[in-house]
């Protein structure tokens, strides 16, 4: 089943036209529009005129994370704001969170490339489906619920919470598919369990499940608890939210809405194109977007591309899971956490060394972060409740920070193993690759 | 008369307690007296000892966090209700007990004591004849 089966299987070199002709529209608009791409293309001695066919892309300038942060809040933005109709943001790596904007024509090629991803899981106008993503800000909740509202099914605003709640809703409703993080699954696995209620007494039957990497073990036990077929998502707010790419049927690889999202592989250090095949680090290019359009965004996920053709009949390149970062950001609970936000947060109070480890585990199916941070010497006091006070004055401030809570624990001055090039951070004890 | 007392933050971690213990032995520091107070993830050592500026000193340079706290140590006989007597005349006067620790030894009692206000403790203690001890008592 395609929702768009024109665009989903076009032809390659039809395609790569397409994507030749988009481009150089793009690149047209962002010369005039963005006074930060114009500025890069001269540089560069670039012209929009140099851009004849896809092919050209790699003489484009790459733009990354800081770019965006250092022209907060709306410096990227192409269209002017009248034109804009909605605004989400994602959890900046310190300060400033990246902002974008969506004109109206932007939501509804977000809408269009979600209703893809959904009729390739197998929902269709019958269905009623639950969006179990946070609504707000972060683009999994309306994303999803826009997708779902543009292919005729039903859709249940349900978000995060309330999970007793939900899934009499899932019963009595008879919701059949659901988008939620897969360790929001396997939480709603174990509730159904506690309330004494089975997969047979629920009518899932798809999930569509992202925004955290997973593992094909828990693809496997949450369909086995919920009775229902997981398909993986992807998607990134600064290039459009969740629909960038989707799995098909065959489940071997995330299918890419490439006449909208062009992907490359590059060297994250040489910064030089990669083949298809080879792992490195996955840019996006939006060929289509007004509000803010980016040119060869630097997502910082390792994966490779397959340009293999898919027995599901579709003709667009694929994405491998992904395999890791290329930067230090760590995905906790569905949530962006850097490093560097936790090191913001210490610098500032003086009863800390700037020192610091974290901790990310996976317990039962809730992911864990401990935050350990040096005491220092001169500033340890005798006194059990201060020092108690210390650390929660020290929580609160990361929560605030960092949106999720984490477990601080204060450890003796120099007990973090100091280390003499770049110092160890993080230890990720989950085991998600 | 105050005297010194030793605290040093140790993490909840199996063994730490003779890291600073065995630090004071090898230095010839000796202790009186003890206590450890301790939370779910840290504790507190509070120790009175033999020479607390030399044990500030070889504890830092193990990288302990160590500071020295001021606190009272009074003597009382080693019958029953002495301490209660002595006890009621510092909450007479609104006097808070932060922390205490206490050790006996024949005839007599030695107690710790970290009052929330150390100068009007000792006014009391004074003017009710309580024995309090100092540096070289010990």
């Amino acid at each position: 089943m395609f929702w768009n089966e024109n665009k989903e299987c076009m032809p390659r070199e039809q395609m790569r036209e397409l994507q030749g002709k988009r481009l150089q529209k793009l690149v047209t608009y962002v010369y005039h529009n963005v006074p930060f791409y114009r500025k890069k293309m001269q540089e560069m001695d670039l012209s929009p005129d140099d851009i004849r066919s896809i092919d050209d892309i790699v003489k484009l300038p790459f733009t990354t994370k800081q770019d965006l942060r250092d022209n907060y809040p709306y410096g990227l933005q192409a269209a002017p704001a009248s034109e804009i109709v909605r605004v989400h943001a994602s959890s900046g790596t310190t300060g400033n969170p990246t902002i974008v904007g969506y004109t109206r024509k932007d939501l509804a090629i977000w809408s269009e490339v979600m209703s893809r991803c959904l009729t390739a899981y197998g929902v269709t106008r019958d269905d009623t489906f639950s969006v179990s993503y946070g609504y707000g800000l972060f683009t999994g909740g309306l994303g999803a619920h826009y997708g779902v509202e543009n292919l005729g099914a039903t859709v249940i605003p349900a978000s995060t919470g309330n999970t007793e709640k939900h899934i009499r809703l899932i019963r009595d409703l008879n919701i059949t598919g659901i988008a939620c993080t897969p360790s929001y699954a396997m939480y709603l696995a174990e509730v159904m369990e506690k309330m004494g209620l089975t997969k047979k007494d629920l009518g899932l039957r798809i999930g569509a499940f992202g925004a955290e990497p997973w593992t094909e073990n828990m693809r496997k036990e949450i369909q086995d608890r919920l009775g229902l077929k997981g398909y993986n998502i992807y998607g990134l707010s600064e290039i459009m939210g969740p629909g960038v790419s989707y799995e098909c049927q065959e489940q071997n690889g995330s299918h890419i809405n490439e006449d909208h999202f062009f992907p490359e592989i590059i060297d994250p250090n040489t910064l030089q194109p990669l083949p298809y095949g080879q792992q490195g680090e996955l840019v996006f290019t939006t060929l289509t977007k007004e509000g803010m359009p980016l040119l060869r965004y630097r997502t910082k996920d390792l994966t490779s591309l397959i340009d293999a053709p898919c027995p599901c009949g579709r003709t667009s390149v694929r994405m491998t899971p992904i395999m890791g970062r290329s930067d230090d950001m760590l995905i906790i609970r569905g949530i962006n956490v850097f490093p560097s936000q936790v090191e913001s947060v210490i610098l500032e109070m003086k009863e800390f060394e700037p020192q610091y480890m974290l901790i990310v585990d996976r317990k039962g199916n809730l992911d864990t972060l401990e935050i350990q941070v040096e005491v220092r010497r001169d500033f340890f006091s005798d006194d059990i409740g201060a020092m108690l006070a210390l650390k929660k004055s020290l929580s609160d401030k990361l929560k605030s920070v960092l949106s999720i809570s984490a477990d601080v624990k204060l450890v003796e001055p120099n007990s973090i193993a100091r280390s003499q090039g770049k110092s160890k951070r993080v230890i990720d004890n989950r085991k998600l690759v | 008369m105050t005297i010194k007392q030793l605290s040093v933050f140790l993490e909840n971690k199996t063994g730490r307690i003779n890291d600073v213990v065995r630090t004071l032995g090898q230095n010839g520091i000796n202790m009186h007296a003890f206590s450890m107070a301790e939370t779910t993830d840290f504790g507190i050592l509070r120790l009175i000892v033999s020479d607390v500026d030399k044990a500030v000193e070889v504890l830092r340079a193990q990288n302990f966090a160590v500071m020295s706290t001021e606190v009272i140590c009074l003597s009382c006989d080693n019958t029953p209700g002495s301490l209660a007597v002595i006890l009621e005349y510092l909450a007479e006067e609104k006097i808070f007990i932060e922390y205490m620790y206490a050790f006996a030894q024949n005839d007599k009692a030695h107690v710790v004591i970290k009052p929330n206000d150390l100068k009007a403790c000792l006014a009391v203690l004074d003017a009710k004849g309580c024995t309090v001890l100092q540096k070289g008592d010990l």
